[in-house]
């Protein structure tokens, strides 16, 4: 089985967002595989351990996302391949990541992708339904069970806290909600074999891409935090000048009534 | 050998030379696999064994095994065992972030630490190729878990007054051991114990006890003060009759293997002691950042900056130092070739090498812990005293840690004596500069310094050396072989001599740090090596004092006392300002950042 995962470089969740000149300062902060992909790696490792094949794995970035797909090596992926869009590309959006790895993946005879259900940076949970879209095969996502027999796929998928049973066929696209599995950590062994495994990378050239072809369709106007929460207040009195205070609260100082 | 030799950095030469900035090993320089590795322990420790304190702590210890099993599988038992034995032979910077990392875990990691290191060790480096086919395999995956036997009721610092006997048979087949090992760590469930005991009570000698020879038991768990997560009792040998192949060494010389393998476990408890260390930082400052006092976060108060920024710079100095030591021993450990690494006496003479630096680690490392950990309870005020904070455990944890692998004064025996030792082999030239100094101070003029960053702390490190010899050789010169009785005056030379090497480690990394990222990314670190080797430089200054004071008389002393007034001159900083400032980094990263 020809197994794809799409990964993306994230930062830490322990990490602290401090916004400067309207951007995220990246400075001395850690960075991880997008916890969702882990899920859709371990997932990979799984069906290849069970079904054999290869498991790729693939990301879009600069130089930096080599240390997220060592660590997916490093858990046990075969191959990984980092699509370096840092010198032709200063923005990247939705569309433009779903179509370069569409590129790449057209004439790979994919038997399954994977990807996070959502990136926890960006959180769009668009470009694994995007890119299965280009690609003209059908996709599940925010799956918590999946099972494989010969080109059947049963899935149990997510739907806000029920379940959905369903069944697909392979080639199919799928991406991971938490309760897929339990990733495994990388081990001793897993990180130095890693040092040896392939990690090819390519250029939007490579791919035959014209920089013009994957301009951001989108443009970001302001980047802010949320505001500070403040105390709450507690009204006093009556039940019924309670809810008269709400109300008269609501419709002048929250001006949502 | 001879070119090779000339190649290794010398034990202690800290005192006397100074050393290439690329011949010294920093935390900057990890790999992309030690990170990786130390992400990997990390995780483990918090997903596997942090949420089973409680009952570790409880002496549940069939957690203990489970857990130690679980790490087998990930490799973290196997970074030390050679991989023809099925294990990773992997660097000794590796190791040692394993045991750094794996700190944070309490008394658990002293469980696995007693198992990979003082417990797995003596296998790996002293064991014969039976012993190492017949046992490393299953220490690296768990499969058998190693303890180690050395103190006993009436021997502890005085390891080789161990009353515990051996005789061997009459058919010569087999050893019979007879006495009580005490305190031993894993001792509930270990499978493996490396126990020393005296051959026909005069031959001092290593052997590797298997927990089911019939005449081994153990005694009731200890109620200790901390580190309760770990397993602690006595082992009780009665005519346990163990097979001459497992005679670990040789006759008679199992002294060899016990000090060099407490060599090794000072070394990692430093290494330990830095986890811990930042572990209590970083619940300190995000205890400081939460709580309020007059409305006010109490990291907001300066006192609190100052105290945070002294743990941090304590830190950072405890942290260069211990991974130059870890560099030197991958850099020695490293030139062997592969037959000395399979010869007990190579093997043992590259770890004696270091013995200074591995005192120094020991006693710097668990001091600044237990520093750490004591301010860390202070800055919790009243909560910190109670059990539901974890910075509670760590303060009872860290407290072992200054007894045992050689309580801290015999360390600080050891460092002196060790110079001595060194001096007289001609393995240092300490003699001959201790003379040249006395000339040199005759006409000593006063130096400018620069206010290039680092000129400062160069200059107090360069004057440090002078320092240290000028104290020393004058203690050597009046006490001469009875200076081991004039304790107090050995400890002021082993405090001189640990703090010199704590400055110079940070001067080191901060120098190196700048010539690779600039002044600007390294000034978190400029900042923690001028407050640390300030305050450092005065310690220095005090024991150097007491010691002249002590050793030298009349005009003698008077003259030698202003020689260490004008050796100790400098531009001191206003290190107030500094530690706010070191502070800013700290309160917001909630957790120690270089």
């Amino acid at each position: 089985m020809n197994i794809f995962v799409l990964v993306k470089r994230t930062f830490d969740t322990e990490e602290k967002i401090v916004v400067t000149g309207g951007a995220i300062q990246e400075d001395g902060a850690e960075f991880i595989i997008n916890p969702y992909d882990e899920y859709a790696i371990e997932e990979a490792i799984q069906v290849r351990d069970a079904q054999g094949g290869e498991v790729t794995v693939v990301t879009l970035g600069g130089e930096d996302a080599e240390k997220q797909l060592r660590t997916a090596l490093a858990m046990g992926a075969d191959k990984a391949v980092l699509i370096n869009t840092e010198d032709d590309l200063d923005e990247l959006d939705q569309f433009s990541a779903a179509y370069i790895l569409a590129e790449y993946l057209k004439d790979k005879e994919a038997d399954l992708i994977l990807g996070g259900n959502v990136a926890i940076d960006g959180g769009s949970g668009q470009v694994g339904p995007r890119v299965a879209e280009l690609l003209g095969i059908n996709y599940v996502t925010t799956i918590t069970k999946l099972e494989i027999d010969g080109k059947t796929v049963k899935i149990v998928r997510d739907v806000e806290g029920d379940s959905e049973v369903l069944e697909a066929e392979l080639p199919l696209l799928v991406t991971a909600q938490q309760g897929l599995n339990e990733p495994r950590y990388p081990s001793l062994p897993g990180i130095m074999k890693a040092k040896k495994k392939p990690l090819e990378e390519l250029e939007l050239d490579d791919l035959d891409i014209d920089e013009d072809d994957v301009k951001a369709k989108t443009t970001t106007v302001e980047i802010y935090l949320p505001a500070q929460k403040v105390a709450g207040r507690v009204l006093e009195g009556d039940l019924s000048d309670q809810v008269k205070e709400l109300v008269s609260l609501l419709h002048s100082e929250a001006k949502v009534v | 050998m001879t070119e090779k030799l000339a190649n290794i950095i010398r034990g202690g030469s800290f005192l006397t030379e100074d050393v290439e900035l690329d011949r010294v090993f920093t935390p900057e320089d990890f790999t992309e696999e030690h990170k990786m590795i130390a992400k990997t322990t990390e995780d483990y420790v918090q997903n596997e064994v942090l949420p089973v304190v409680e009952n570790l702590e409880n002496h549940e210890f069939d957690h203990s095994v489970r857990l130690l099993k679980k790490a087998g599988e990930l490799g973290l038992l196997a970074a030390d065992v050679p991989e023809e034995y099925e294990g990773l032979g992997l660097d000794k910077v590796t190791s040692a972030i394993i045991a750094e990392k794996m700190s944070v875990a309490g008394g658990f990691s002293i469980t696995h630490g007693a198992h990979v290191g003082i417990g797995s060790l003596p296998i790996v480096l002293f064991g014969n190729e039976e012993q190492k086919q017949q046992y490393l395999p299953k220490l690296a995956s768990g499969e058998l878990i190693a303890a180690y036997a050395l103190t006993e009721p009436g021997s502890g610092s005085d390891a080789l007054g161990a009353k515990t006997v051996a005789k061997l048979n009459v058919e010569g087949t087999h050893y019979v051991l007879n006495g009580e090992k005490q305190w031993i760590t894993n001792a509930g469930f270990a499978d493996v114990f490396v126990v020393y005991a005296k051959i026909d009570g005069d031959k001092f000698s290593a052997f590797i006890v298997e927990r089911n020879y019939p005449g081994v038991s153990v005694g009731a768990e200890e109620k200790k003060m901390g580190i309760k997560s770990s397993s602690t009792r006595t082992l009780i040998l009665e005519d346990v009759k163990v097979p001459v192949e497992n005679l670990l060494g040789e006759v008679g010389r199992g002294h060899i293997i016990a000090f060099n393998i407490l060599n090794i476990g000072r070394y990692k408890l430093g290494v330990g002691s830095i986890g811990g260390s930042k572990r209590a930082l970083e619940l300190a400052i995000s205890y400081t950042n939460q709580r309020q006092q007059f409305n006010t976060p109490i990291s907001s108060f300066n006192l609190t900056k100052e105290k945070l920024s002294t743990m941090a710079s304590k830190l950072y100095a405890t942290e260069s130092l211990i991974y130059r030591t870890v560099g030197y021993f991958e850099d020695r450990m490293g030139q062997l070739s592969e037959e000395e690494q399979k010869d007990g006496k190579a093997i043992a003479a590259s770890i004696a090498e270091y013995a200074i630096e591995c005192s120094i680690n020991k006693v710097f490392g668990t001091e600044t812990l237990d520093y750490i950990a004591d301010e860390a309870v202070q800055l919790h005020g009243g909560y910190g005293f109670m059990q539901e904070y974890e910075v509670e455990r760590i303060y009872r944890d860290s407290r072992i840690n200054r007894i045992f692998e050689g309580t801290n004064e015999i360390n600080r025996f050891i460092i002196p004596g060790t110079f001595l030792k060194k001096a007289m082999k001609g393995e240092l030239p300490l003699l001959q500069q201790a003379q040249s100094l006395q000339q040199e101070l005759l006409m000593l003029m006063p130096e400018e310094i620069s206010d290039e960053p680092l000129a400062q702390e160069k200059y107090l490190v360069k004057n440090s050396k002078k320092i240290a010899l000028l104290a020393a050789g004058l203690a050597a010169q009046k006490y001469g072989p009875k200076l081991d009785v004039e304790q107090e005056l050995l400890v002021n030379i082993a405090n001189i001599a640990n703090q010199l090497f704590a400055m110079e480690s940070t001067v080191l990394r901060t120098e190196k740090a700048i010539a690779r990222d600039g002044l600007d990314k390294a000034s978190q670190k400029l900042l923690y090596t001028q407050i640390f080797c300030q305050e450092a430089f005065e310690e220095i200054e005090k024991e150097a004092k007491e010691t002249i004071i002590t050793a030298v008389d009349g005009d003698n002393a008077r003259m030698m006392l202003s020689a260490l007034r004008k050796l100790t001159r400098n531009n001191p900083y206003n290190v107030i300002a500094k530690k706010r400032e070191a502070s800013v980094k700290l309160i917001a990263a909630e957790k120690f950042v270089v």
